[in-house]
């Protein structure tokens, strides 16, 4: 198990080294940043000393380890556009995108996952046929649309919800959340349904396809000869064999809620991440996007590694340290 | 002769479709003494294991019971609500199914699996149902049940596994096993000991066993008395030795004649001509006239009833008493 781990570990670090790189070749290509810092009326001189003091004039490898050596550190430099520390920023909005990203994953398995074992189950109430509609909804629907219209109904036409921001956040000293006051918890729902409406019809189909498939098995027969109650079969033994892969997608989708609340957090001017990575596509503020794209990577990392670690919780079959048959 | 332990009459299998109700066990009726074994042979679709899954009543949907009774000690189940059925299954009427590979749930122990049922059907606590699933285990000649209780089912061979879901059937000491082609799925060398563990450890528990299978050996070992299904109809029923030695029904005799003998050689081994009618085109009258060779007129217009052949019972004309033929 430990030797799993580490093996994954290293894996995870190469993979890291290659966004690195790629997060660095944006430097490159994608204009002179010097422009981008300077206005028209400094001189060529001046251009030359601020690319010299900057290291721009460095061997690319020197410049690459050096840049590989600050993210490590998390340390990406200084925004063009706001002249403040790239990671003060990220840190400033990462509780904003982590809270909206977190609730609204919560929101999608707590619904989903029991939509899908219903849905799997009864395949011929009325109540399954009504989720699958809807749920075609969810997945065909662009987010940014299903915000628009949530904003529409419960903002404008019933004024009982805030259309943007975040409502009133409570500082806890490096993390300040919005979890804690009444319209903090206002502000979070529209955003978090949004968000998360995508996942939760993906996670409902995906355990309800799961859940027809493991009805079928002969254990599932065979619990059912046994004389188990129909609580036991179902979610004893039918819902845990569906977990792998709703673990699987669930990780995979959590990175891509935090990664993709980019148009959730515009919509509803959420100041998160997000927001900020948008802003900074606009002004080709490369340091935020450099960043930005480094942390999101470090995220998929991570839980990928998480994913790994689950199913070997879930599955015996998985685990590598099983004994043989006998 | 006592009480039988479960009488089954005129049981009728059918599958709605689109182009009509198709019969897959057409008004089967037999009865099975307390501690008998009652072999159930026949071809693939003879509606053999129909007929032990409609007893235990879990038909696969649209499979439905279109008529008759089942009858256990005296009390009718074929009717009974879910619930109350699910109490008889696993307490009362014990199954084994064809494939150990796939009857277990690959997610939990088996000891996991064995005290879930001990405790559905008995109260006990958990200490008392993880004692009564060692004695289960070493019952039936798992090696080290202490230790081997924990271990997941894909740390077991195939015969161990299939002694496994005999010690689940088992678990709740049941009157009656319906064994679904225990030995079909493994390998020849473990087959004759699973069929001696089956028949010794069911009459060490006092259950009696319904025992589907098409091969003939493994019923000439086991069983007391032998139904012989031809599409969806028991077409002789009585003492095995005699439906061996000295069938009277064509079909079995044909049957009989078909299975290679170890004292004469032969270049071909004898078959029945023609094949099992499907089930939308089951001839009228007697199912097996077409590939008779001793059908006659009667034959073809009229179904026959299971009638006193001498030693067994057989569903043929040719036994029709001499006044009854006018």
């Amino acid at each position: 198990m430990t030797a799993f781990i580490i093996r994954r570990l290293l894996q995870a670090v190469l993979v890291m080294l290659v966004v690195a790189l790629i997060a660095f070749l944006m430097f490159r290509f994608v204009g002179d940043p010097i422009n981008q810092m300077v206005g028209i009326e400094t001189t060529p001189e001046q251009r030359e000393a601020l690319r010299v003091r900057l290291g721009l004039r460095d061997p690319i490898l020197v410049q690459l380890a050096r840049f590989i050596w600050n993210a490590a550190q998390f340390n990406f430099g200084t925004s063009y556009q706001f002249k403040q520390p790239v990671s003060e920023m990220i840190l400033q909005r990462m509780p904003a995108t982590l809270e909206l990203s977190m609730v609204s994953a919560i929101f999608a398995l707590i619904v989903g996952i029991p939509m899908g074992v219903y849905t799997g189950i009864r395949r011929e109430a009325w109540l399954s046929k009504l989720f699958l509609t809807v749920s075609l909804v969810g997945i065909s629907l662009p987010p940014f649309l299903i915000g628009i219209l949530l904003i529409f109904i419960f903002a404008v036409n019933l004024q009982i919800l805030p259309s943007f921001g975040r409502g009133q956040v409570v500082d806890l000293g490096f993390w300040s959340t919005g979890l804690l006051t009444v319209s903090g918890l206002k502000a979070l729902i529209l955003p978090a349904i949004t968000l998360g409406l995508f996942q939760l019809t993906l996670i409902m189909r995906l355990v309800r396809s799961e859940m027809l498939e493991v009805l079928r098995t002969d254990y599932i027969k065979f619990a059912r000869a046994r004389g188990l109650t129909e609580r036991a079969v179902n979610f004893g033994h039918a819902l845990k064999n569906t977990m792998i892969p709703v673990i699987t997608v669930t990780g995979l989708q959590l990175g891509s809620i935090i990664a993709f609340a980019i148009i959730t957090e515009t919509v509803f001017q959420w100041p998160g991440m997000g927001l900020l990575f948008l802003q900074s596509v606009q002004n080709v503020d490369i340091p935020i996007m450099a960043a930005y794209l480094m942390l999101i990577a470090f995220l998929f990392v991570v839980i990928n590694l998480i994913v790994d670690i689950l199913y070997t919780v879930v599955d015996p079959r998985v685990r590598l340290d099983g004994g043989a048959a006998v | 002769m006592s009480d039988p332990l479960l009488q089954v009459r005129d049981l009728v299998v059918e599958f709605p479709t689109r182009r009509g109700t198709l019969t897959a066990v057409d008004k089967v009726s037999f009865d099975i003494a307390p501690g008998e074994v009652l072999g159930v042979v026949g071809e693939s679709g003879a509606g053999k294991s129909l007929t032990g899954t409609a007893i235990i009543n879990l038909l696969e949907p649209p499979g439905r019971i279109g008529g008759g009774e089942v009858i256990l000690q005296g009390e009718r189940i074929d009717n009974l609500p879910q619930e109350e059925m699910r109490k008889i299954r696993g307490k009362r009427i014990g199954m084994v199914f064809q494939d150990p590979l796939t009857s277990l749930n690959p997610l939990y122990t088996i000891g996991e699996q064995l005290t879930e049922t001990i405790q559905t059907h008995m109260k006990l606590t958990d200490a008392a149902a993880r004692i009564r699933a060692i004695e289960l285990l070493s019952e039936v000649g798992i090696p080290a049940p202490e230790s081997r209780i924990d271990a997941y089912p894909h740390q077991f061979s195939g015969g161990m596994r299939q002694r496994v879901v005999i010690a689940l059937a088992l678990a709740a000491n049941p009157v009656l096993v319906l064994a679904d082609e225990p030995t079909t799925a493994l390998d020849v060398s473990v087959q004759a000991q699973i069929i001696a563990l089956l028949k010794k450890t069911c009459a060490e528990h006092g259950a009696a066993v319904m025992l589907i299978t098409h091969d003939m050996g493994v019923i000439a070992e086991t069983a007391d008395r032998v139904a012989v299904m031809y599409a969806g109809r028991i077409v002789e029923i009585g003492p095995v030795r005699e439906v061996i030695k000295n069938a009277k029904h064509p079909y079995t005799d044909g049957l009989m004649a078909s299975i290679p003998s170890l004292t004469h050689e032969a270049e071909r081994l004898a078959q029945i001509e023609g094949s099992m009618p499907r089930l939308t085109a089951i001839p009228d009258g007697c199912a097996f006239h077409p590939r008779c060779p001793q059908a006659f007129d009667r034959c073809r217009r009229e179904r026959p009833e299971l009638l006193d052949a001498d030693t067994t019972q057989a569903a043929c004309w040719l036994y029709a008493k001499e006044e009854a033929v006018t």
